[in-house]
């Protein structure tokens, strides 16, 4: 097969900026700084419009709450008009496309490690609420109640954790694979910032009761569709780079990132369809109602898994963990067949979330029976990662950052073979609203999620930095031990308690009565929520330590003299095909 | 066969075009027959859209995120039907816009709380859950008692109901805030049309034991109160071939 060759991931670019003469760059400055490119006046206009409309919206809403929201986006606005003024003004907005664009990436990394560590320490104080209600709720304080900040916690692990290290990786490789810088000149940068205003507006909404209530897709109306702009705007930055691309091929890792953004735009757009109570109000109404809505958002909130925390985080996969172990992938038709099949099943698997409700009976057994299915797509994506270590099996033992990613293989592997046990009927009336279920997802937002992104970064960041390796690499040790020690324990302690609260509501007496009230089994928790504060707490000080360990790495002393030529320091990849 | 594959790597469109055409299968063919197949909503009596006051209260319940915590759906199992009772019905939430099912229990299911406990009760344990449950762990809403609801836009929100399918009159709609007023009013008595507008078995009352001001505890009270009351039980039949889903 020929489809990626062997060749290095992106050459050397033959017009590089140090062939300029010092005069000649010098004029190049003076030229274009009146002659700032086209899409930066386009973004610099855009903004500005914005900033007006928040204005305008903020002054004329009758809405505290909308008005409340209207100040965070008059601030942001504002703010990055002024930032803009002043880089057009100096001449900054000009992209050198004879560069990979890296800033964006850089700065990618950095909310990644950022939003992880106030996602996860959201997720220690919830549970610390379950564990000891007198201590962590303060009843003066009604926005830092547990309904409040766990959409807080899982939109920030999932949405600003995870979806900014997609938008950061992707960048990264997209431009790899393709060889060739990012489209849209100042674009990314709106994607990028754009992302970060969304989170803003959603951690704020929920902290102040801005709600529509569909889990994973709380954000109301006017932060959907901003948040739809900002979507269309990194869909077209991507492929706008995959038209640019030097290669014929579009790397496997591309399409998996594509699945991703496509796929998350068509649930986003469908399922947050709703009825504003007014242009300048916050709450809306949800278009469907009732089982037809019931049904919608688990579509969506099955999918977000689906796309987001599956099919993107595999991209990753595809690309950090052949690039690290210096191997190709393992099998090149395995990853043609489990990306189809997968897209494919996991679009039907969401009616598993509604079994024995007043869902019709038919769709939940198509639910179930996809579900199940959903099995084999699943573990071959496992086994194309992990065989991609076939003869390099001695770097588990002497890099831990591939230990790293090879445990969030594993993880993904348990996580998707738990799921599709969940999914049958009989299971899920023991599991389903049991802890069962949040050990399950952490297994896969630990575990898979975290781990796969904590590798990559690990591998980035030395990279981004033109470093020649991390700070140290037993701090990395103490974060892979630390971390997979909490999360053990986490999950471990939700299955023991999500499986005896669901035995304990069917246990009946020998006379045939409920054995317990329904406080007694919230009483029999108190052991494993203490459990899983610990747990969480071991994970969240993993992260700590790695943000340490990438600071630490990002002070250290260039490795190389001068980094002003092309980004393409890292080594050359065998992304080849097994075949 | 492998060589076909090549259109997709080399042609982004196409690319694309494959990825939606694959992942829009699955929701068409579940998602779409349940807005025409009439089976899919049992035919009941007494299902009607919530009060104004109960609207505001659905509101707050959204707004503090209750359904992270709280199921509103009952399964055909036996030991829920004997702890809540009846199984949940999709007629029962066919005017709920979002939905309240929920997807985890950290607290019991509230589909049929309605009538279970008193006004007080609710009162008291949502002020401080562990004056009444020693071994809750749910977050104190103590503020809901203190803090005046917020209900002049109600019959923009009624509106908005009406434009996603809540079948409010326009006599609803032009009464919405009155008919709030009158519902927490227990000697506004007959002449107001609020039990004609929406039954006679709408709770006329002051939910919260404050009479001087209308508060958000009202307004969270009352829609807990109406939960899981609406069908008539004693006439449904569940056995029934039509009701056999």
């Amino acid at each position: 097969m020929t489809w990626i060759k062997a060749t290095p991931v992106a050459v050397r670019d033959e017009a590089g900026v140090s062939q300029l003469t010092p005069v000649d760059s010098m004029t190049q400055a003076l030229s274009l700084r009146d002659d700032t490119p086209f899409d930066a006046v386009v973004l610099y206009v855009f903004t500005g419009l914005a900033a007006l409309a928040a204005i305008l919206a903020t002054a004329f809403s009758p809405d505290p709450s909308f008005r409340f929201h209207g100040w965070v986006m008059i601030a942001g606005f504002v703010g990055a008009f002024v930032v803009m003024s002043v880089a057009i003004a100096s001449g900054r907005m000009r992209a050198d496309p004879t560069r990979y664009a890296d800033g964006v990436i850089r700065a990618g990394v950095i909310a990644t490690m950022f939003w992880a560590v106030a996602g996860l320490a959201a997720g220690v104080v919830i549970a610390a609420q379950l564990s000891w209600p007198d201590v962590f709720y303060w009843p003066e304080a009604p926005w830092l109640n547990f309904g409040r900040l766990r959409p807080l916690h899982t939109s920030a692990v999932i949405f600003a954790f995870g979806g900014n290290a997609l938008i950061a990786t992707s960048f990264y490789v997209v431009q790899r694979t393709c060889k060739a810088r990012l489209a849209g000149g100042a674009w990314p940068w709106f994607v990028f910032w754009g992302y970060q205003l969304f989170i803003v507006l959603a951690a704020t909404g929920y902290l102040a009761g801005i709600t529509q209530s569909k889990e994973y897709a709380e954000p109301e109306w006017y932060v959907d569709l901003w948040l739809t702009i900002v979507w269309v705007a990194y869909l077209l930055v991507f492929l706008g780079t995959i038209w640019k691309r030097k290669e014929p091929h579009i790397y496997v890792a591309n399409w998996f990132y594509l699945a991703f953004i496509v796929t998350i735009a068509i649930l986003h757009l469908v399922n947050n369809a709703a009825v504003p109570v007014g242009l300048l109000h916050a709450r809306s109404y949800s278009a469907y109602a009732g089982v037809q809505d019931a049904l919608i958002q688990w579509w969506y909130g099955h999918n977000a898994v689906g796309f987001f925390l599956t099919a993107g985080f595999l991209a990753m996969m595809y690309y950090f963990v052949p690039k690290r172990v210096e191997r190709p992938i393992y099998s090149y038709r395995l990853s043609i067949v489990h990306f189809w099949s997968l897209i494919f099943i996991y679009i039907w698997a969401g009616p598993h979330h509604l079994h024995y409700t007043a869902l019709p009976q038919w769709a939940q057994t198509l639910g179930m029976t996809f579900s199940i299915m959903l099995w084999m797509p699943s573990w071959g994506g496992m086994i194309n990662g992990l065989m991609t270590l076939s003869g390099a099996w001695d770097k588990l033992r002497t890099d831990p950052v591939v230990r790293m990613m090879v445990v969030a293989i594993a993880f993904y592997g348990m996580a998707t073979f738990e799921g599709p046990l969940m999914s049958i009927r009989a299971v899920n009336s023991l599991s389903h609203y049991t802890d069962w279920g949040i050990g399950h997802v952490h297994s896969g937002a630990l575990g898979w999620v975290g781990f796969i992104s904590f590798g990559a970064i690990y591998c980035l960041v030395p990279w981004l930095w033109k470093k020649d390796r991390l700070y140290s690499n037993a701090l990395v040790e103490w974060h892979f031990w630390i971390a997979t020690t909490g999360i053990l324990l986490y999950i471990a302690a939700m299955w023991v308690s999500g499986i005896m609260e669901g035995l304990m509501w069917r246990e009946y007496t020998p006379q045939g009565y409920l054995a317990n009230a329904f406080v007694e089994t919230v009483a029999a928790k108190h052991v494993e929520n203490v459990i899983r504060t610990v747990g969480g707490l071991m994970y969240l000080a993993g992260a700590v330590i790695m943000s340490f360990n990438l600071w630490r790495t990002i002070r250290m002393p260039g490795a190389a003299p001068a980094p002003l030529a092309t980004p393409v320091a890292t080594p050359t990849p065998a992304l080849a095909a097994a075949e | 066969m492998w060589k076909r594959h090549e259109k997709f790597e080399r042609h982004s469109l196409w690319l694309v075009i494959g990825i939606i055409i694959t992942v829009s299968i699955g929701g068409l063919v579940e998602i779409t027959p349940l807005f025409y197949l009439e089976s899919t909503i049992e035919r009941v009596k007494g299902v009607r859209p919530y009060t104004p006051l109960e609207q505001a209260g659905r509101d707050i319940y959204v707004r503090e995120g209750c359904y992270v915590c709280h199921s509103q759906m009952v399964r055909p199992l036996r030991d829920e039907v004997e702890r809540y009772g009846h199984y949940s019905l999709a007629a029962e939430s066919m005017y709920d816009h979002p939905f309240q099912w929920g997807s985890k229990r950290t607290g019991p299911d509230l589909a049929r709380v309605g009538g279970k406990y008193s006004d007080n009760w609710h009162v008291d344990h949502l002020r401080n859950p562990r004056a009444v449950v020693p071994e809750s762990n749910m977050p104190p809403y103590a503020f809901l008692a203190k803090t005046e609801l917020d209900y002049r836009a109600i019959d923009k929100h009624l509106k908005a109901l009406r434009a996603v399918g809540v079948p409010y009159t326009q006599d609803q709609i032009d009464n919405a805030r009155a008919d709030l007023e009158t519902q927490v009013d227990p000697f506004a008595g007959e002449r107001s049309g609020l039990k004609q507008r929406y039954g006679a078995k709408v709770a006329q009352r002051d939910f919260d034991g404050d009479p001087s001001k209308i508060t958000e505890m009202d307004a969270l009270v009352a829609y807990l109160q109406v939960l899981g009351t609406m069908v008539d039980f004693r006439t449904y039949k569940a056995e029934d071939p039509e009701n056999l889903r």
